[in-house]
């Protein structure tokens, strides 16, 4: 059985780290403390940790007068609540005023299952890719997780880091180096390129090998800068593939599959498939039943793959 | 506006200039003559708002704020938020009579590519610490510098200046209570508490009295003063802060339009520019009033 981990720890960890080389870092945090597994930033740096209780509007906001005074703020919330609550915080007081502020997003996408579609976050991507200055990523394991909080720390200007709490396992080499904009080939395929983020990085990789038994090579793309989106990687994909299936933890309108289309259309259409959650709430039930409700395990994938194929073979 | 390039904000800070308060009086009429006429210019501007807070933005920048134009980006300095961003014309207009630009870039606001946007952007432009427009934000932002402020140890004061519809949105007052929580007693909002919002008064929009009531209730010291008698605001500003520990809240009792008959408390001027007449009639009020 392969290692799953919860990528929240990760992120902790790398924020302590980073936290001890550079006195500007705090975290602030909106009564998520616990749900950002910030306890143990909270014992080594009291004075660190800014919490502003139930209030996100007001926890950007106070981060943005915190970046302007020279700090660097790690905004750690649940995703739905900190996109959602905060939006206009996070285009006027972070992206438009280009303040140095990092959102760490937590139980992104289904994560919180049961809990219902109030505490789902299937539109961030949505809201957030269309706000200029904005870079935000998706990191796909605990290497990853670790690489993009210090990628953030270290540009200038904001980032939105969007974790899970759903356990994945390993995807990506040691010596793998997360860099922002640039999409991350994880796997050579010629029939189709499957082009996936966060916790649906795994399960692209197992849908290509079930591909690979039915005679099918895939092309599996790590997209976990969704923007800046890597156009190069997406065009080269179309041309030497010919078909691209998209898979999210999102909704399919505005997510990552229409920011890979919208490349797409413009340098080299060619046929794909947008996996991800439709235009809907979802319905009652945990994490990993809505993922197979909406057609995201890896089986899932290879069929609408295999399908797709099947369509517009020659 | 000439005879005011000289009086730069950091030597009054450091006492090496001193203006009476005459002379601030008269500084405050100027920049509104200087407003209006740049609003006359562009065809655009909220007159009613930036005419009631000429004489606040004159006593922060010519007799308290610690900014330095030769060094707009200098650690130490105080930060000033206009959270009402909609009455950018009046922040321009002082920005130009302090030196941190120049009087003939008045003339460009809200043109084309101009810095001087119909909102203050603090990328744009020296002497801008906040992005604003859309209303709430600015005490949220300035409860973070302040929080900024403390944590470095850094002399800097932070103050911000909303209007008073501004605070029926609700992000105020979960700034309110972080300021209080956090002891942030560097930190003073002054409300412009004109009584008027785009369409009626606020007291038939969504009444906000017992004002000072409320603030108190946050925990905050609250003072309140004539917003255009210039030396009430020095000695509310010297005496900060009000209470020790505390944020403080400067309700400044303040008139939409202050300075010309016309246009005084007179909703309509919201955001209603002056035809060439209407101009020629202000400006020779406030020209009477700047002697």
């Amino acid at each position: 059985m392969t290692d799953l981990f919860d990528c929240r720890q990760t992120f902790a960890q790398t924020l302590i780290e980073l936290a001890a080389r550079d006195e500007r870092i705090v975290a602030v945090v909106a009564d998520s403390v616990g749900s950002s597994s910030l306890r143990d930033f909270s014992r080594q740096f009291p004075d660190r940790l800014i919490n502003v209780g139930i209030a996100e509007q007001d926890m950007v906001g106070i981060a943005a007068g915190l970046a302007s005074g020279g700090r660097v703020p790690f905004v750690c919330s649940p995703t739905p609540f900190l996109t959602g609550r905060a939006l206009e915080q996070i285009k006027v007081d972070m992206a438009y005023s280009f303040n140095n502020v990092k959102l760490v997003g937590m139980s992104s996408g289904l994560a919180y299952g049961a809990l219902g579609a109030t505490h789902h976050s299937i539109e961030d991507f949505a809201w957030t890719r269309v706000l200029p200055n904005l870079v935000v990523i998706a990191p796909a394991d605990p290497l990853e997780t670790s690489q993009a909080i210090v990628a953030a720390a270290e540009r200038e200007g904001p980032v939105f880091v969007r974790l899970s709490r759903m356990g994945v396992p390993a995807v990506h080499a040691p010596d793998y180096r997360l860099r922002i904009g640039v999409a991350a080939q994880l796997h050579a395929g010629e029939d189709v390129t499957l082009i996936a983020n966060g916790v649906l990085v795994s399960r692209a990789l197992d849908a290509a090998s079930l591909l690979a038994t039915a005679g099918v090579s895939a092309r599996v793309i790590n997209m976990a800068t969704v923007s800046p989106i890597d156009a190069a990687a997406i065009e080269a994909a179309a041309r030497e593939t010919g078909r691209i299936v998209t898979l999210e933890e999102h909704s399919v309108v505005g997510g990552l599959g229409s920011a890979v289309a919208e490349v797409v259309v413009r340098t080299h259409p060619v046929p794909m498939r947008m996996l991800g959650v439709p235009n809907v709430f979802a319905p009652t039930g945990s994490a990993e039943w809505l993922m197979k409700r909406f057609g995201l395990e890896p089986a899932d994938i290879r069929d609408a793959a295999l399908q797709l194929v099947r369509e517009t073979a020659a | 506006m000439t005879e005011s390039r000289v009086l730069r904000p950091a030597a009054i800070a450091d006492g090496t200039v001193a203006l009476s308060d005459d002379q601030l009086r008269q500084l405050a009429c100027r920049i509104r003559i200087r407003d209006l006429r740049m609003i006359q210019t562009a065809g655009a501007g909220h007159t009613g708002g930036e005419l009631s807070i000429a004489d606040i933005l004159t006593v922060l920048y010519f007799a308290f704020l610690r900014v330095d134009p030769a060094r707009p980006d200098w650690p130490e300095r105080d930060r000033f938020v206009l959270s009402k961003g909609h009455a950018a014309g009046a922040l321009y207009t002082t920005l130009a009579a302090a030196g941190f630009i120049e009087d003939a870039e008045l003339d460009t606001f809200q043109r084309p590519e101009s810095r001087l946007n119909g909102h203050p952007s603090r990328h744009l432009l020296p002497g801008v610490e906040a992005s604003t427009g859309p209303l709430g934000h600015g005490l949220p932002i300035a409860v973070g510098m302040a929080l900024a402020a403390k944590l470095g140890r850094s002399p800097s004061r932070t103050i911000v200046l909303t209007g008073d519809g501004e605070l029926q949105e609700g992000s105020n007052w979960e700034a309110a209570m972080a300021a209080s929580h956090f002891e942030l007693d560097r930190l003073t909002l002054i409300i412009d508490r004109n009584r008027l919002q785009q369409g009626d008064s606020t007291e038939r929009t969504m009444a906000l009295e017992p004002l000072a009531d409320k603030w108190r209730a946050f925990g905050w010291g609250v003072v309140e003063v004539d917003g255009h008698d210039i030396p009430s605001l020095r000695r509310v500003l010297d005496q900060l802060p009000v209470l020790p520990g505390k944020p403080t809240c400067v309700i400044a009792h303040t008139h939409k339009g202050q300075g010309v008959s016309f246009m005084r408390d007179a909703v309509e001027w919201h955001h209603r520019v002056p035809t060439a007449d209407e101009l020629s009639r202000a400006l020779s009020e406030l020209e009477a009033a700047a002697k």
